[in-house]
């Protein structure tokens, strides 16, 4: 064998230890990386869903929640829950969010999905809120108009409920207007939260449409005393339908 | 002669080399002959394209609607039924499909699979009673809701009923939903808003759907006496009176549960839609409720 031949050999088979040492140490390494860089996009992700703090200095109040009967019926039933909200309506709207979301203690009678977040939540001046909630709720709210009906309405009624000043609400998804919740109920429009309030189309630049009800007719059918509630009613979307 | 068949055995090398060309032009020649006069014999006419069996894959647009009207990526260009006086056409949506599988049970029961096992004797039992049925999709596809309602909307005197089958309820029950009212609205034109379209309709889609739970009730204890209002995106685009009806539910350990309610299911969408005949009157363009 030709000299240069042995030393081709020799430099290869030193080449080829210290990559097999190297190897390990190297996925190692990456795996740590990784490891590191999902714990940061984890602690950004709480720090921007932190729960609004409860301030015990606050008057406590009675909240009214609104949660499942129970009965599979497709119904919701208050529960009056003795809180220490702020004055403020987007705070206060943050913290009955949070507790809705947290959900009662028979976790069989909640609406909303235990991994469900609410990212923000706006309210503008006519009274219309903007509340953007994680993936988690279009994706763990079981797939099915009852169900899905019942979260929305569980948001709407317990806003109703303890935040006088929100009339309307919009619900995105991870800051996205979406089609659908989970296949079935329209998120497109915008949900009518105070019956008493006028109802504005935001696609009708500016014009006041009147509510397609009687202020009375839709709340009239869904009492807090557990029978079943009827969807509020979204409003004309803006723009137009996806897919169109 | 064309090929030296007789002294093949004689050959030289050069002689082979041409025959053997000679005889491969020869057989490119024929296949390609034939090929091209299977693939001329197959092709459709279109007539044969616009069968009975296209119309009820999709549909085309009214001059209000979108101009989508596209299944699986391949525009049709099916022509709307031709308007008949009165309630003739049953538009059946079985829901989801394809890559939507909707509910889904911890036993593998899908949704998308039940409904379209339950389209098929509502069908026929809609048939029975001398509807005409188009169905948004007959097999696994999964159309747009857009495409869903176009279609609905391409019929004239039809109604639309879109199949759904519950995550949660009391199992063995069944419900029907109206769209929840949406604003009237007025057009200069006359035209129907596509975002809106079931807004004139709303009112008869409620006497509809009042009538089918009403026989539901009947058949299936525990199920509302009265049809729901929920804001079910499917019906909201859709021009003509729209119901929804769930099925409760998916939970159920053995799909057995479920395919015994299918003929009871069949016969109040029959009966429902035959004794709404009678009350089906096309409401004005002008929005508000007929």
């Amino acid at each position: 064998m030709a000299r240069w031949i042995k030393w081709v050999v020799g430099v290869l088979c030193v080449a080829v230890l210290i990559g097999a040492i190297y190897f390990p140490i190297l996925r190692r390494r990456l795996r740590l990386a990784a490891k590191l860089q999902q714990q940061t996009a984890e602690q950004a992700r709480r720090e921007l869903t932190q729960a609004v703090p409860i301030n015990p200095g606050e008057p406590r109040v009675k909240a009214k929640l609104f949660w499942a009967s129970g009965n599979s019926d497709g119904a919701l039933v208050d529960s009056t829950v003795e809180l220490p909200l702020s004055g403020d309506p987007v705070l206060r709207s943050k913290q009955v969010l949070n507790t809705l979301l947290a959900g009662p203690v028979d976790a069989d009678l909640r609406t909303l999905p235990p991994d469900a977040v609410l990212l923000a939540f706006y309210l503008l001046p006519d009274g219309t809120a903007i509340a953007d909630f994680s993936e988690a709720l279009a994706t763990a709210t079981p797939s099915g108009i009852q169900s899905e009906q019942l979260a929305v309405d569980s948001i709407t009624r317990t806003l109703e409920a303890n935040v006088p000043k929100v009339q309307r609400l919009k619900i995105l998804i991870h800051g996205q207007e979406v089609e659908t919740l989970a296949g079935h109920l329209d998120l497109t429009g915008i949900f009518l939260v105070n019956t008493k309030g006028t109802l504005v189309a935001p696609g009708a630049a500016g014009s006041v449409v009147p509510p397609a009800t009687p202020p009375s007719a839709d709340k009239s059918t869904v009492p807090a005393t557990g029978k079943p509630a009827t969807a509020a009613a979204p409003t004309a979307k803006p723009g137009s339908p996806k897919g169109a | 002669m064309l090929l030296d068949v007789g002294n093949i055995g004689r050959m030289n090398g050069r002689a082979w080399v041409q025959n053997s060309s000679r005889i491969g032009a020869l057989f490119f020649l024929l296949v390609f002959g034939v090929g091209a006069l299977s693939y001329s014999s197959q092709s459709p006419s279109p007539a044969a394209q616009a069968g009975p069996g296209a119309q009820s894959a999709v549909p085309q647009a009214l001059p209000t609607t979108p101009a989508t009207t596209t299944t699986q990526g391949l525009p049709q260009t099916i022509p709307p039924a031709m308007p008949r006086a009165g309630l003739n056409v049953v538009v059946l949506d079985p829901a989801h499909g394809g890559t939507d599988l909707g509910a889904r049970g911890t036993g593998g029961i899908r949704e998308s699979e039940i409904v379209l096992d339950f389209a098929a004797q509502v069908r026929r039992a809609l048939e029975t009673q001398g509807f005409q049925v188009v169905q948004t999709r007959q097999g696994n596809q999964d159309p747009s809701f857009d495409d869903r309602s176009a279609i609905a909307n391409a019929q004239s005197g039809a109604v639309f009923v879109t199949l759904h089958i519950a995550s949660t309820g009391l199992p063995g029950t069944a419900r029907v939903y109206v769209n929840s009212d949406l604003p009237a609205t007025t057009n200069v034109n006359g035209l129907i808003s596509w975002d809106r379209a079931q807004t004139p309709f709303q009112g008869l889609s409620r006497k509809l759907g009042d009538l089918v739970q009403g026989l539901l009730a009947q058949r299936f204890k525990g199920s509302p006496s009265t049809a729901q209002t929920a804001a079910v995106r499917q019906l909201r685009t859709t021009a003509a009176p729209a119901i929804a009806v769930e099925i409760s539910s998916v939970v159920v350990e053995d799909r057995a549960d479920l395919d015994r309610m299918a003929p009871g299911v069949a016969d109040a969408i029959a009966s429902g839609v035959a004794a709404f005949r009678p009350s089906y009157v096309l409401p004005t363009t002008t929005g508000g409720t007929p």
